[in-house]
């Protein structure tokens, strides 16, 4: 499943420009605590969060994860934003709470890590 | 004999550039061939020693190290420094404000994350001057 996968299966928006959307994803994470994720974050993961500060793409960035998913459309900074097409890392919106998504991605075959 | 030597300031409570100075490191690692999972570990260590000098510190660098047989990291501040460093690197324990907090920092896992990823790990503070971490991460293992 690629990164385009994972936006249709959640109705989410790209919010990135320029990155690449075919990159696989591997495996997906929820947490909030940007240690606990520097901790056990992966290559290729899709990674929920409610944090939308500049150090989200950081971690991403550093784990080469391939995508970061914002729950509940909570918004998101244009610095942010372009910081993360320029790293690479795609971020989808969704309306949904962390909880569904989670739910509908593990339903649609991403497995947690 | 080094083969390189870098250093990099890190400031007291930017929250923009925080976590530049590690990916600058990591690019550094990843062009000049170092092992992914080197890479990998060190990535890690280097983004929580930064994030200390941001939340934690008066200001800092850190300082990185190569030569043919491991590549070591050190970070430095002036700051408050550790009272009870036994206590600070148990997991969970943090000073960080709830402002902090609220940005998803200071879940307390830092200095234990630091410790489990380096090959070797070495910590010194003066309360009241500042914190010197030492980090050696083996190249060929
Ligand atoms: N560079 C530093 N200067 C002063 N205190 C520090 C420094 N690094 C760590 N500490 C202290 O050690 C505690 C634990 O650090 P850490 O494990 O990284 O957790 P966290 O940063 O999430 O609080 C911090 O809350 C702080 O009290
Ligand atoms: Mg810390």
């Amino acid at each position: 499943m690629t990164v385009n996968d994972v936006a249709s299966v959640l109705g989410a928006a790209l919010l990135t420009k320029d990155t690449d959307t075919s990159r696989p994803v591997r495996e997906g994470y929820s947490c909030d605590l940007l240690s606990w994720v520097m901790a056990h974050g992966r290559e290729g993961m899709a990674w929920v969060t409610v944090q939308t500060h500049m150090n989200v793409i950081a971690v991403a960035s550093l784990h080469d994860m391939s995508c970061v998913i914002i729950p509940e459309g909570i918004h998101v900074e244009d610095e942010v934003l372009e910081k993360a097409s320029e790293e690479g890392i795609s971020v989808l919106s969704s309306g949904l709470t962390a909880f569904d998504i989670c739910g509908r991605l593990a339903a649609a075959g991403i497995g947690a890590c | 004999m080094s083969i390189l030597k870098e250093e990099f300031p890190v400031e007291a409570m930017d929250f923009v550039t925080a976590g530049e100075a590690s990916a600058q490191i990591k690019r550094l690692l990843k062009k000049l061939g170092v092992d992914p999972g080197v890479i990998r570990r060190l990535s890690i260590a280097c983004y929580e020693a930064e994030i200390n000098l941001v939340i934690h510190s008066d200001g800092g660098k850190l300082t990185l190290e190569m030569n043919p047989e491991n590549v070591s990291l050190i970070s430095e501040d002036v700051g408050p420094g550790i009272p009870d460093i036994d206590l600070a690197m148990s997991e969970g324990y943090s000073t960080a404000s709830d402002d902090v907090r609220m940005m998803g920092f200071g879940a307390g896992m830092g200095l234990a994350n630091m410790a489990r990823n380096a090959d070797r790990f070495h910590i010194d503070s003066k309360v009241g001057e500042g914190t010197r971490i030492e980090m050696i991460f083996d190249i060929n293992k």
